[in-house]
This record gives structure tokens, sequence and C-alpha cells, in this order.
């Protein structure tokens, strides 16, 4: 077992999540929420992942981040090392590539949630990240942790933007999905199989915990 | 004195009214689809007008023309619809203590409970919305509107859940509250026995417009007849 490997894999996958819940919160009860008919355009980006090939996402971060545009000169020069075959940039791209993966069960949680208890918070002087805090988080917890363990698990078994964006750098870059890639590339079944089993089981695991969370105490309801 | 000239277009639907409420207790009375929650919202600043004008003891709320809008929640209204929205995961305690944010622990305990035994619902402080009678639960959202010291309290028919000696009792007590703490009440009804029970200036909404306003004995005097009519048909 590459322990290297899963840890790395571990890692990528809680600081991705991680930031992929700060940052989809908010934006999906922005899209929830709001009546702007330009938040169609704002979705639509958020969900683009959805249906881009993950290589063709992988190509794009790494012209962007690389030294050929100034948007990557200026975080070189900003970091001190290119993001593009470092863990920093294997993060940016996990984000972007599983948002849709996140912001998408927040959207449908925050909208089912009764207009009229939005309102009587707003008449209570509630700011809006009051009311994404106190209000919609709560009621929609279920919503909030399918898109954590969903976030969690692309981000396990992400295997285009990992090698377009990160190579296969032992330690660094070097995920799960990549280590089995080599496995089966040098005709190494056993270790691939072990680093197969030990995918699975994650994803086993973490559907488990959605679908337990999700499930109402004392059954499920007729 | 609450003031407004409003002009809203909701789909097939037009509200156009122009009215000065300076009486401490005014009904908006009409039949359904007439047009009053819909005002209520433009008035709480919840729904935004067209074009028009709402302005509370001379202080500008809502101006198109001048480009004011002041959010719900900071207009010192509050609005207790016919639904009583409690906050499902929030206990009744936390529930009338939302909108008090601003305010001290101690100060904040106790206005929670004087709030809840205006309303009569001392007993179910640490209980949740869904063990709640619809009766309990509007009690529980008119302790939640009042507790921050509205200036403007506007209620869309909130005792429809209540019976009718309940009602009479809570309102009485209201109406004592209300007077001393100077807050304007706005209620609007379907049900003309409310209006003539308020005691108060009476406005006829329909189809989106102000027909009449005045004492209930003027402005529903045809409401008055037809009721009239009914009783002795009958």
């Amino acid at each position: 077992m590459d322990w290297q490997a899963l840890s790395l894999t571990l890692r990528l996958a809680t600081v991705t999540t991680v930031i992929l819940l700060v940052v989809s919160v908010p934006l999906a009860a922005l899209l929830a929420l709001g009546r702007s008919r330009w938040l169609a355009i704002l979705e639509a980006f958020a969900a683009m992942p959805l249906v881009l090939p993950p290589t063709v996402l992988g190509f794009f971060l790494l012209v962007l981040l690389g030294p050929r545009t100034a948007i990557g000169r200026g975080i070189t020069a900003l970091l001190g090392h290119p993001l593009a075959f470092s863990f920093d940039g294997l993060v940016i791209g996990s984000v972007i590539y599983s948002l849709p993966f996140a912001v998408q069960p927040l959207v449908a949680g925050f909208g089912a949630i009764e207009p009229a208890l939005v309102d009587a918070a707003r008449l209570l002087g509630a700011s809006p990240p009051r009311i994404v805090l106190t209000l919609l988080v709560p009621l929609a917890r279920r919503s909030v942790l399918a898109a954590a363990v969903l976030s969690f698990l692309h981000t396990v078994g992400e295997f285009g933007v990992v090698l377009m964006l990160g190579g296969d750098i032992p330690g660094s870059t070097r995920t799960l999905s990549i280590l089995l890639y080599n496995q089966v590339e040098n005709f190494d079944y056993s270790a691939a199989n072990r680093t197969a089993s030990l995918l699975l089981t994650l994803s086993v695991a973490a559907l488990v915990a959605i679908y337990v969370g999700s499930r109402p105490r004392g059954g499920r309801r007729a | 004195m609450l003031e407004f000239a409003l002009d809203a277009q909701r789909g097939s639907f037009h509200l156009r009214v122009e009215c000065r409420f300076t009486a401490e207790w005014t009904v908006i009375f009409g039949p359904s689809g007439s047009g009053k929650s819909s005002l209520l919202r433009l008035l709480a600043g919840l729904d935004r007008p067209d074009r028009g004008q709402v302005a509370l003891n001379g202080e500008a709320l809502t101006d198109t023309s001048r480009g004011i809008f002041t959010r719900p929640g900071h207009r010192k209204i509050s609005l207790v619809a016919q639904q009583p929205s409690l906050f499902p995961h929030l206990t009744v305690n936390a529930n009338v203590s939302y909108g008090l944010c601003g305010i001290g622990g101690n100060r904040r305990a106790s206005r929670v409970a004087e709030m809840l035994g205006l309303v009569g619902a001392e007993d179910l402080a640490l209980r949740r919305p869904q063990d709640l009678s619809g009766g309990e639960a509007q009690r529980v959202a008119l302790a939640r509107a009042l507790a921050p010291l509205p200036r403007l309290l506007l209620l869309d028919e909130p005792f429809a859940a209540l019976d009718g000696v309940a009602s009479d009792a809570l309102l009485a007590r209201l109406q004592i509250w209300l007077k001393e703490h100077d807050v304007q009440t706005v209620l609007v009804t379907h049900d003309a026995t409310d209006a003539f029970a308020a005691g108060a200036e009476v406005a006829l909404l329909r189809e989106g417009q102000v027909v009449a306003i005045g004492p209930p004995g003027v402005a529903l005097a045809a409401e008055r007849a037809r009721i009239m009519e009914r009783l002795r048909s009958s």
C-alpha cells in the first residue's frame, strides 16, 4: 500500500471539501433565493464542470496557471513557485471540478425551504449571512452533508484534472487514482486491486454516510 | 402616521393605492384576492413597488422616485401573517429572541418573557413549533413580531387559528400593550366582524384599490347591510 498516495489523496479531498463548503454555501444561497435573471448565467458556470471533460478543464487550468499567462506569472511571483504541478494547483483544480457536486445539492436543499421562513428572518432584521448560517444551513443540513460527501468522494476519485494539472509527482501530486493508473500500466494487478478496493471502500462508506444521514429518524416516511 | 401611494403590477393583478392612516388601529377589509396581503408585503419592504412611496411618521421608507428603499428589518415594521412561519429548528424561546440579537442577555431574556406573557404563552417557552397547536403557534408568532418593539405592526389575519373568545381576549390585551408602547397597527381581514370588533378606522380594499375609508359604520355600511340581510333571511 502506498501510504503517501493515500495520505495525499485524503488531504487533497479534505482541503477541497472545506474550501468547497465555504464557497458553495453562499453561492447556493444566492442561486436558490436570488431573483435576478442574471443568476442563470452564474448557475450555468457553476454547473459547467459536469459536462466539461476533465482533461479539457485540466488543460485550461494548466495553461492559465502556467508561465504563459499574466495570471500564472503573477501567482508564481506571489508564491515563489508555479501552481501547476503542485499540491496547491491540484486544490484549485479540484475545487473547480467538484464545484457542481457541492452547489447542486445545496441549491436543491435551500430551494426547498419555505420562503415565508426567510421572509420572517428578514423582517426580524437578519442579515443575509445570518439567514444562511442560522436558517438555511440548519434546515438543509442533510443537503450540506450530501454536498460535503459528494465533494469529498468526487475529489478522491478524480483523475483527468489531476493528471493534466499535477502530473505524477510522488508526495506532491500522485493521488490514489494516478497510482492505480500507474499500477495497471505496469501490469501490477495485485497492487492495482488493493488500490481499487480502497477507493471502492471509501466510496461505499461515504455513500452509506449520506443515506444514513438523510434518512428520517424512525424510518422513511410514506 | 403611515402614508403610502403604491403602484404594483403582479401578473394580471394591479394594486394601486394611496392612503394616509392616522389612527392607532386601522383595519383593511376586503375579499380574498383584493390585494390585502400584497399591500402588507409592500409596506413591510418584502416586495418593491413599480412606483410609489411609503413613509412612517414622516420618514421615507420607500420612494422609487428618489431611489430610497429601506430593507425589511430596518424599518421597525413587524408583520404577522396567517401562517405563523416559526423557525422549526428553534424552541419558542429562541424564535422570540431571534430579532433581539442587538440586546444583551438579561434584557433579552426579560423581553422574551414579557412577550410570551403578553400572548399567554409562558409555558410554551421550551417547546418546538411542531409541538404547538395552530393557535399556540400564532400567539408565539405574534410575540416574536412584537419583541423588537416595532413602530408599526402589520397583522395579516393572524387570529384565524384562534377561537372567538381566545381571539377577543388576546386582542384586548394586545390593544392595551400597543397603546402603551405607541405602536401603530394595521390589521387586514376578510371577516367584517373583525373590522367592527376592533373599533378602528377601516379601509375597504377591492380589486387592488381603496374604495372607502372611515369609521366601520361608514366604510362598511354596504357590508353591514349585507350581513343584516343574511341574518334576517336565515
